[in-house]
């Protein structure tokens, strides 16, 4: 662990009534992510995740003015070999009884089975595996990022909308990119697609950002591409930064990318500016100096939650919060044009997915027409009947 | 892109002191600052001008044609509509960004919160020149007209302030912290409580004209956008846009006292997102816009029964009676047109085209 730091305030003006000031700590446990993206403008800043965690907690102290709450984030960042426990062990000992976990979801679990004990609730902020919400479902642990099968039924939606029902499925060779592949497949099953072929691009270590890079992606993406059958659409699965931004432009037959690489499902992007958007976009650059990403807006969004459910409860007790989190009266505001709830059999936040070319907002899924009997943004994902989670 | 620290009267966030604490300093010292060119966002509440007078001034004068100005987010303007030939007769060019606009007491003069430019501008209603601009803060974004007209109160809405402008001196005179993302302003018929919404604190700020003090912060439903009292003050109603409700709020008690919630059959409970709120002169009847289900819905005020859901244009933002009552318009933000109800009737008669994304909409005493 390299750096606990407390970004923390002391606020200075004087409590308007005379009730105890009720301080909520926000510990910000966060990997660190990689460096080598096929984009620059990808890389992420030392700061990823904990900023908009700091944007949660000075929206909700503004609010905390009114209502005699404080709200705090301390930081936590893991390097590849720290040990997850020994730094939630520190987060806890300051007094942090809510995590903002951006974390892997073998790090997530330990750090669910540590958190318990202790009472602390932790907020999945980046961790994409459906098996967190199914059958590794935890009940100390809320999701706010979007499962791999919500961005993948995000997509297909969208890409049944536009009748682009045959996909050639390209995966990359890591373990995670197959878990994207199921996902996608799962999608085309559920919403009448169908993958015409299936191909593998063998991560070799080559390429990422060299001085022959493109010239070496502009012979070598034909080559994966051509002798395919007919299809509409091409979807990659690419979790590691390996290919999936090549494909654009590079393919044998001029079709369009989808997945990991042109159109991409996601939970924020720096170019939503739909239903007020703008505003925090607009908050955010000016005081980090940087575009907010989709881990800076799931922590900005899990730190509103837990103010929302400080605010509405008057506690900073997590078994108050998790409870009102988890009930009828539970919605916030996203800047997604709807509320957000959460599914309370896993937990997971239910939104909106916005599908982005990396320029700007294509579409926003659900897509017109694709109903359901409850809420139509439960169209995404793993559905109730077909739960596996037994939440404990 | 280039950042401009503009002047900083009063930081919105509460200062930090502590040590050591290198990513709260900056945020929590942020300025009021302005982004070279923000792009224009979606949705809001409308300034109100003195309707009131406006309505008494027509229990005299004979039913004729009255004008409407309707402003036009996207397409920095404001459109001039005849309620008489019901069709738009001037479009002006305005500054950036135009939303919240009020007319004065005798009408001569429209403000409008012109948000790209951080200022109000001040459009002369005979000649519709723009004759000069009122400092408003940053971002402006709904105003409110004290009783008198001698003081407007405008939402900045990137700051979470209100700013206090003297209309005559053309100077601002103060500022009141708020929550986050400030937007809807209403004040009460005797002027003496004002009332702000904050849209991400979800509060609706209960503030003394006279102290300047907030005396209470009642918290209601998700993303609040706009408030209105009705005429004779007794009650405050606030709407919701994300929680899908409009709070009821006995501003004497200070303390909420129901909420309303709607059901359209077919349409999901997401897509019903409350906004602009006007009443009838009597207090009898509320008409309550709903957003993207691009529908008013029509409430017996009394019983707070929902009566009826008229169609209108899509995604229905603000509204504003003729002073006669015989017309409700209705500004609908993506069909770029104004819907025009016969109130008597409760039928949409006409739709009317007007610039690009129209969000604000009020209409002249005379």
């Amino acid at each position: 662990m390299r750096s606990l730091v407390a970004a923390f305030c002391l606020v200075l003006f004087a409590a308007p009534v005379a009730a105890e000031t009720v301080n909520v700590k926000v510990g910000v446990l966060r990997e660190t992510h990689a460096r080598e993206t096929l984009s620059i403008l990808d890389i992420p800043a030392a700061d990823d995740t904990l900023a908009g965690a700091l944007m949660g907690a000075a929206d909700n102290n503004t609010t905390g003015k009114f209502t005699n709450q404080t709200f705090e984030a301390i930081d936590a960042r893991l390097e590849d070999g720290d040990d997850v426990v020994a730094a939630l062990d520190a987060l806890l000992d300051k007094g942090a009884l809510f995590i903002i976990a951006d974390l892997s979801a073998e790090r997530l679990l330990a750090a669910s089975e540590r958190a318990k004990p202790k009472g602390a609730v932790l907020f999945n902020v980046s961790a994409t595996d459906d098996r967190l919400r199914e059958n590794d479902c935890r009940a100390n642990v809320i999701h706010v990022a979007p499962t791999r099968s919500m961005l993948a039924d995000g997509l297909a939606q969208y890409l049944i909308w536009k009748q682009w029902r045959r996909w050639l499925l390209i995966k990359g060779s890591h373990p995670d990119d197959e878990l994207l592949a199921k996902a996608f497949r799962n999608s085309a099953k559920k919403f009448g697609a169908k993958v015409v072929e299936e191909r593998v691009y063998e991560d070799t270590g080559g390429g990422r950002r060299s001085d022959s890079g493109s010239v070496q992606t502009q012979r070598q993406i034909p080559v994966l591409t051509q002798n395919a059958p007919a299809y509409d659409v091409l979807v990659a699965a690419d979790e590691n930064e390996v290919f999936g931004g090549y494909l654009p432009f590079r393919t044998w037959d001029p079709r369009p990318v989808a997945g990991s690489g042109g159109l991409m499902p996601t939970s924020w992007d720096a170019s939503h500016e739909q239903w007020g958007a703008l505003q925090l976009q607009n908050r955010f650059t000016q005081t980090f100096r940087r575009l907010m990403n989709a881990r800076d807006n799931a922590a900005w969004l899990a730190m509103r939650m837990i103010g929302e459910a400080a605010t509405r409860t008057g506690s900073n007790d997590p078994e108050k919060l998790r409870p009102y989190l988890l009930g009828n009266d539970f919605s916030i505001a996203a800047f997604k044009g709807v509320r957000l709830t959460l599914r309370p059999w896993n937990q997971q936040l239910r939104q909106p997915i916005l599908l982005s070319d990396g320029r700007m907002i294509v579409s926003v899924s659900p897509q017109e027409g694709f109903l359901h009997q409850t809420s139509e943004l439960d169209t995404l994902g793993a559905d109730q009947p077909e739960s596996k989670c037994k939440l404990k | 892109m280039q950042i401009e620290v503009k002047n900083a009267p009063s930081p919105p966030l509460p200062r930090c002191r502590g040590r050591g604490s290198r990513f709260g300093l900056s945020l929590l010292f942020a300025k009021r600052r302005s982004l070279a060119s923000p792009l224009p966002r979606s949705g809001g509440g409308t300034g109100r001008g003195l309707l009131v007078a406006a309505l008494l001034a027509t229990l005299i004068a004979p039913a004729h044609a009255y004008k409407v100005y309707v402003s036009n987010e996207k397409g920095n303007s404001i459109t001039v509509l005849d309620t008489e030939k019901l069709e738009a007769t001037a479009t002006v060019k305005v500054g950036r960004r135009p939303r919240g606009i009020a007319l004065n007491k005798d009408g001569s003069e429209l403000y409008i919160c012109a948000g790209d430019d951080d200022a109000i501008q001040v459009l002369d209603t005979k000649t519709l020149k723009v004759t000069g601009k009122l400092p408003s803060g940053p971002d402006p974004e709904l105003l409110a007209l004290s009783p008198d007209g001698d003081v407007i109160y405008v939402s900045n809405e990137n700051d979470n302030l209100v700013t206090l402008i003297d209309v005559k001196k053309k100077e601002m005179i103060g500022d009141i912290p708020v929550g986050v993302e400030p937007e809807g302003m209403a004040i009460s018929p005797d002027g003496k409580l004002l009332v702000n919404t904050s849209e991400t604190t979800n509060m609706a700020h209960l503030i003394d004209t006279q102290s300047k003090q907030i005396v209470a912060n009642i918290l209601v439903d998700g993303r609040p956008r706009f408030a209105e009292f009705k005429k004779d003050g007794s009650e405050l109603w606030v709407s919701s846009e994300v929680g899908g409700t409009v709070a009821i709020i006995d501003p004497a008690k200070r303390e909420l006292k129901q909420k309303i919630s709607f059901d359209i059959p077919a349409m999901s409970k997401e897509a019903i997102q409350p906004i602009g709120i006007s009443f009838t002169r009597d207090g009898k009847r509320a008409f309550v816009a709903l957003g993207p289900a691009n529908r008013v819905a029509v409430i017996d005020a009394e019983t707070k029964k929902v009566e009826k859901y008229l169609l209108v244009g899509q995604r229905v933002w603000h509204l504003a009676f003729t002073p006669d009552e015989k017309y409700l318009l209705t500004a609908n933000g993506v069909s770029n047109d104004v819907s025009v109800i016969d109130v008597a009737s409760l039928k949409v008669v006409k739709s009317i085209p007007v610039g690009a994304f129209p969000w604000g909409v009020v209409v002249a005493p005379q």
